[in-house]
């Protein structure tokens, strides 16, 4: 109401609700992706002030060019065996992630998330890290630990919650945890891993160690409160930390739209909190290796937080329980204008002589093979079909570090239950 | 000593004796919290295990988290627990559960201090009991002291504990004991058995309750600034009433409650946290299902009512003389 009490002459208002570009049946068109050339993107010193380079946060860091080079300033100069090391293991990645995801179908677990078109951004990360530094992943980076040479059936032993599974059946698959390859226990509830690796970074500092932390989320997942607390943590004790939003433009079936993307980039969510921010083609390892490395170099030596925008597509399903087709154009992934990460790889490699078609199919032929042997290996502890394959009582176990009584009495109610049942469950006692 | 004294007195023995222990909050640095109780205590140990934060509890229980699992042992204050409920799920998920969900691989060993209760006049937001929240979930434990001299106690256990641990300081009765009688002057601690704290290192273990007062008449059961109220009504009654005061609700000492029960046949509850679903229905139900032939009456709860703290009323709302009067008056009628 204007000052004298009347209503003004506008119409009234509307209220905006985001729409993805394409739904099923839809004709796929990404000429709007704004795909900046390779190497066209500077390189600030990793000691220069988070506000003097804004512009990268709105841009796409890339190194690998249209013919397979690479090129300008953040090309990170790997040596070739590298190079076959971090599209070895991208390749290992997809070749575990296709046979449990059949694992899946086939009824062996539950559940299963693949991180297909998305695997540079786990695996050319971790490369750029140091061994002991710790990740606070989310679930799509199994990446990680396939880098850190984390062993397959340890991973399968955990995806059927089987007699080898290190965690004792207690989590859903995929949610590993190993503290001796620095990979955070996973919680599926999004972002709270934000938070704690700024804290695990802030002690590290307190404490005059020399490792840092790298955290990953989905663009989705940028909505969460515990973002925001983290990113406002990390600026304000200039925590060594690596923030990772691997954008893959969906949240299950809602776009990006509905975390913001309409309006911004997410790595320019970093300019508020005075943060360094990068947006990087997230399907361009050297750009994602590059990017960490200078990342990790600023952590390194005090100079805060980052926060690393992964512009990807997620290729596949959100996971086993999800039909994408039931919500997005069956032709966007390949239409996608970045391209495969593995893809684009190979290509260098072959473009710098390094690599061949021949070389890659007995590449993946031998990792198919690994996988299936690592499967095999697991599968002898069981999967998760086969009834109860923990120790009974170990249900009880960890609640607290010394049982109270009222879980010992729970306990004992538990196995008074099943003697009486007479089904033949292990004990442990 | 008071009892922010004591809960200071707690935090700087244990600074001294482990470099990892690290305090961290709203306004606990350089200003010593407001209540005082972190007061000197950057001073002493530095910004780097002293420090303010942001305010984003979500944001201080998750930093605590990464925190624990670099292998510091925080002692994060909520400023008052009313608070609590952004940091809800950090606590509920995150740090209750990662023992369970890795497997002992990484651990949340926190100290979670937050002021709670009413009886100050802080009306809706700085008035609630939400200790039956965390009672209820699994992997955390949940204490709750009376006296100075428990208070610190208690304190150095929970920060020497490897669980997460939710300490909550009934801030009624931070500078005296409190009879219930809002408009009698309040005491301090001089003079009270609980006021006498040694300046060292002690520790009173989880889940070992007090017998406050031994009794043959009905027990009481109550924890927090109810073990003063409680204690202040039998006397005025003229009541020979066992008082127990839980200390830690989780893990509770059912052997005590349950030898005194049997001991006295009645039982009452007190807290102060509204009644539906609260601490009292469960340990009314322990009790029913341990001692139910040894009862001459039913159990009775007397508590908050169930709307949330009102600030002109609320003594009207506190669990005071006249409710537990009451409770006892039945409890004892035949
Ligand atoms: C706190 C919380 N809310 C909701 C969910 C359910 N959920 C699981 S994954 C997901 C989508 C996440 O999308 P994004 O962050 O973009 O990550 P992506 O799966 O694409 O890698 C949702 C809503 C959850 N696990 N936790």
């Amino acid at each position: 109401m204007t000052a004298d009490g009347s209503r003004p002459n506008l119409p009234p208002l509307s209220l905006h609700v985001p729409e993805p570009k394409f739904r099923p049946g839809d004709a796929v068109d990404f000429a709007d992706v704004d795909v900046p050339p390779a190497g066209a993107q500077r390189r600030p010193d990793t000691a220069a002030a988070p506000d003097s380079f804004h512009e990268l946060a709105y841009t796409l860091v890339r190194v690998l060019d249209d013919e397979g080079q690479a090129v300008g300033p953040w090309n990170p100069r790997l040596t070739p065996d590298t190079l076959r090391t971090i599209l070895r293991d991208m390749a290992l990645v997809r070749a575990f992630d296709e046979r449990m995801f059949r694992a899946q179908r086939q009824g062996k677990t539950s559940f299963y998330m693949k991180c297909t078109g998305e695997e540079a951004v786990a695996i050319a990360a971790t490369h750029a890290l140091a061994s002991d530094d710790m990740c606070f992943p989310s679930y799509r980076q199994q990446g990680i630990l396939i880098a850190r040479g984390y062993s397959m059936v340890q991973m399968m032993n955990q995806i059927y919650s089987n007699s080898g599974d290190v965690l004792q059946g207690k989590q859903l698959p995929i949610m590993y945890s190993s503290r001796d390859d620095g990979f955070f226990s996973i919680s599926g509830n999004l972002t709270t891993q934000y938070p704690q690796a700024v804290g695990w970074a802030m002690a590290s500092a307190a404490k005059g160690d020399t490792r840092i932390a790298a955290t990953w989320c989905g663009e989705g997942s940028t909505a969460e409160g515990d973002f925001h607390s983290a990113l406002t943590f990390a600026t304000v004790y200039k925590a060594p930390v690596i923030f990772n939003i691997v954008n893959n433009q969906w949240a299950i079936s809602s776009f990006s739209g509905f975390a913001g993307a309409e309006a911004t980039t997410f790595a320019a969510r970093a300019i508020g909190y005075g943060i360094a921010g990068l947006r990087v083609d997230g399907n361009d390892a050297l750009a994602v290796y590059a990017a960490t490395l200078w990342a990790a170099e600023r952590a390194r030596t005090n100079q805060g937080p980052t926060l690393i925008e992964h512009f990807t597509y997620r290729a596949e399903g959100h996971s086993t329980s999800d039909d994408p087709t039931q919500y997005r154009s069956a032709g966007e992934p390949t239409a996608w204008p970045l391209g495969d990460p593995i893809a684009r790889l190979k290509a260098h490699l072959i473009a710098i002589g390094e690599w061949d078609d021949e070389r890659h199919a007995a590449m993946d032929r031998e990792l198919a093979e690994q996988v299936k042997a690592a499967q095999k290996e697991a599968e002898k502890n069981g999967i998760l079909g086969h009834g109860l394959l923990q120790p009974l009582d170990s249900l009880f176990d960890g609640v607290f570090e010394e049982m109270p009584w009222h879980l010992k009495e729970q306990r004992q109610q538990m196995i008074d239950e099943e003697t009486a049942s007479g089904r033949p469950w292990a004990r442990k006692s | 000593m008071n009892m922010i004294q004591a809960i200071n007195s707690a935090m700087e023995v244990m600074m001294a004796r482990d470099p990892n222990v690290v305090v961290m909050g709203e306004d606990v640095g350089y200003f010593g919290g407001v209540f005082r109780a972190t007061a000197g205590l950057q001073e002493k140990f530095g910004k780097t295990r002293v420090f303010d934060t942001p305010i984003t509890e979500c944001g201080i229980i998750g930093v605590a988290i990464g925190m624990g699992a670099y292998g510091l042992r925080p002692v994060p204050e909520i400023q008052f627990a009313d608070y609590i409920y952004p940091a809800l799920d950090q606590l509920v998920s995150e740090a209750a559960r990662l023992r369970y969900r890795s497997a002992g691989q990484f651990t949340a060993p926190l100290t979670v201090r937050s002021p709670f209760g009413g009886g100050i006049f802080g009306g809706q937001t700085h008035s609630q009991s939400p200790e039956g929240i965390f009672t209820h979930v699994s992997g955390v434990k949940t204490v709750i002291p009376s006296t100075p001299y428990d208070a610190k106690g208690l304190l150095i256990a929970s920060i020497e504990d490897n669980d997460p641990t939710i300490f909550f300081e009934p801030k009624r009765i931070y500078n005296g004991p409190f009879d219930g009688h809002w408009d009698r002057p309040s005491k301090n601690w001089s003079g009270h058995e609980g006021g006498a704290v040694p300046e060292g290192y002690y520790r009173i273990e989880l889940g070992k309750a007090a017998v406050v007062r031994p009794g043959e008449a009905v027990t009481i059961l109550a924890y927090g600034t109810m073990v003063h109220v409680a204690r202040a009504t039998i006397e005025d009654m003229g009541i020979d009433a066992e008082i127990i005061d839980l200390r830690t609700l989780v893990p509770l000492d059912v052997e005590t409650i349950e030898a005194s029960v049997k001991k006295t046949g009645r039982c009452l509850v007190v807290h102060e946290a509204t009644r539906t679903g609260g601490f009292g229905a469960e340990l009314s139900a322990l009790v029913q299902e341990r001692c139910f032939y040894h009862l001459e009456a039913p159990v009775e709860r007397v508590t908050g009512f169930d709307t949330p703290y009102p600030h002109s009323l609320e003594w009207a709302y506190f669990p005071g003389p006249v409710r537990i009067g009451e409770a006892l008056k039945k409890l004892l009628k035949d």
